[in-house]
């Protein structure tokens, strides 16, 4: 059963590796994120495999760590994905997402 | 154990030829998904190489927050992209550097492959002195106890970290609240998520701060899960960043290092040294500061990743 | 009964592993970006949950087993709120692929 779960473990690893062709061809950075998301789904099946296949329990906890922070990072890049100026952000550091500067002059500690 | 290996080499490939790419390619955008891809292999490699403390670490830092950070400067560069593309160095220049490049990597291959064969090790001398400190996750007893100091100094650096941050802000903007964060349009699909996941979350990133005693985890894992769910919740509009003039905010950004700073002065007549823990009282106070610092820890990330102050008023457009 | 078990995860997890090679294969070959998210979270769900289906029986005890189902109800989650969110930002033309298959992607799935 070790053997069959380490086996699974390349296998799945390596199948998803070779999505990662899509990261290289993209074309839109949609595509890429996908190849990304699709490597973490991967990694993560991958390292219950191993944790199980070792008997080391930890492990499973870095899968739990990257499935919580997975669905972390796939939002902040889907939301990075588009932005309406194409710049930094909707309001940035750029002066002009302020009002008037006068409300802003305040004592600060 | 032959498979094993095959596994380890192709990882290995996998990641140097990633990581290449990642050099290589001239869009922001997808070299920063193909980082966070590389940090994914690599929270894998660690594994392989049973370092799970590290493995976790990279899993938190190197695939959730470095994404965030990383894109938000990509999207800000994006404009100047192409110019300073054609601003580049002179081949002479490149190659130059690159040969330098080299040099550093091949003399850091030398060194490694010139370490004596048993190679030099502190590992057992950390076992030996494992008990009297009463955790068991040596790498917690090593951070908290033999070399508290370093980690004092690596909670304290995130503050300056922080104000650096802070002191970009235009002058008018200055001690109101941060505005770097992505600010997709308001969607329920996001919404949901993001009432969701944090309390699972929390739940996690407490797991990993109690856990972090006796098994792989710690203070600055559970602090980046903590830190992830709280700029999730800021992403989605369902709050907004605080103002940084707020003395409770900058209270708890320092708390972690005062409380450390006290325990570790206190060590100096309870215990003969600073940062010395009375005889018995090892395992509750590093327990006291991790927890602490695990507050400010993650309170500092989510004001990092949140950019500068921006503006007063509260940032998102209703959409 | 233990050889039950292990069939069943010998079972489970090649199902799992044929679905992760099937997302793969569907994110490289198909034409655009909504049928690549199709069929990757094909593999998200039905892949990492016969896998973790498959480690049931081989795991120790309950709580072990609590965190293979956490982790394939986080996946899940994360899957299908990305999938909503990108295929929000698939139907707005993005400048990347102007020249690409954005019109066929809209027709399809309209």
């Amino acid at each position: 059963m070790h053997e069959f779960l380490l086996g699974a473990a390349a296998f799945v690893l390596g199948t998803v590796a070779l999505g990662l062709m899509r990261l290289l061809r993209g074309p839109g950075h949609a595509d890429r994120m996908l190849a990304a998301q699709l490597l973490g789904t991967g990694g993560v099946a991958a390292l219950l495999l191993l944790g199980v296949a070792t008997g080391v329990g930890a492990i499973a906890e870095v899968a739990l760590l990257l499935a919580l922070l997975a669905a972390f990072a796939s939002v902040a890049f889907v939301s990075g994905i588009h932005r309406p100026d194409g710049r930094g952000n909707a309001s940035g550091t750029a002066p002009s997402a302020t009002g008037s500067p006068g409300e802003h002059r305040r004592e600060t500690a | 154990m032959t498979n094993a290996l095959i596994v380890d080499a192709a990882l290995v490939l996998l990641v140097l030829g990633l990581a290449l790419w990642v050099i290589a390619t001239r869009a922001a955008y997808s070299a920063v998904v193909g980082f966070v891809a590389y940090g994914l292999l690599m929270a894998i490699i660690w594994v392989r190489l049973a370092a799970v403390d590290v493995a976790m670490t990279e899993a938190a830092l190197g695939t959730g927050l470095t994404g965030l950070l990383l894109l938000g400067a990509a999207a800000r560069l994006a404009p100047y992209e192409t110019a300073e593309f054609d601003r580049r160095p002179g081949r002479g220049l490149r190659v130059l550097i690159g040969l330098l490049c080299a040099t550093i990597a091949l003399g850091l291959a030398v060194v490694v492959l010139l370490l004596p064969e048993p190679a030099p090790t502190l590992a057992l001398l950390v076992a030996d002195n494992l008990p009297p400190t009463g955790v068991e996750n040596p790498v917690t007893g090593v951070l908290l106890a033999h070399r508290a100091i370093d980690t004092l100094l690596e909670s304290v650096v995130l503050l300056p970290a922080l104000i650096g941050v802070w002191s970009v802000a235009a002058d008018p903007a200055w001690g109101g609240r941060p505005g770097s964060l992505p600010r997709p349009p308001a969607s329920s699909a996001l919404t949901l998520l993001a009432q969701v996941l944090p309390p699972f979350g929390i739940l996690v990133g407490i797991h990993l701060v109690w856990n972090g005693a006796d098994d792989p985890g710690g203070k600055f894992q559970g602090a980046t899960v903590l830190a992830a769910m709280w700029v999730l919740v800021l992403i989605a509009g369902l709050r907004e960043p605080p103002a940084v003039r707020e003395r409770r905010l900058r209270l708890l950004l320092v708390i972690g290092a005062l409380v450390f700073i006290g325990i570790g002065t206190s060590g100096i007549w309870l215990a003969g040294a600073f940062l010395a823990y009375p005889e018995g009282y090892a395992k509750p106070l590093i327990l006291a500061i991790e927890a602490v610092l695990t507050l400010s820890i993650a309170a500092t990330l989510g004001l990092l990743l949140a950019g500068p102050p921006a503006s007063d008023q509260p940032t998102r457009k209703t959409s | 009964m233990r050889l039950a078990l292990d069939i069943l995860t010998i079972v489970a997890v090649s199902l799992g592993a044929i679905f992760f090679l099937a997302g793969t294969v569907g994110l490289l070959r198909f034409p655009d970006t909504l049928t690549r998210l199709h069929a990757l979270t094909k593999a998200d769900n039905l892949g990492l949950g016969l896998v973790v289906l498959g480690l049931l029986p081989q795991v120790s005890g309950p709580l072990s087993a609590l965190a293979l189902l956490a982790v394939w109800l986080l996946a899940l989650l994360s899957g299908a709120t990305v999938g909503q969110l990108l295929a929000g930002k698939a139907a707005v033309p993005d400048p990347d692929r102007a020249q690409t298959l954005a019109p066929v992607a809209g027709s399809r799935h309209d």
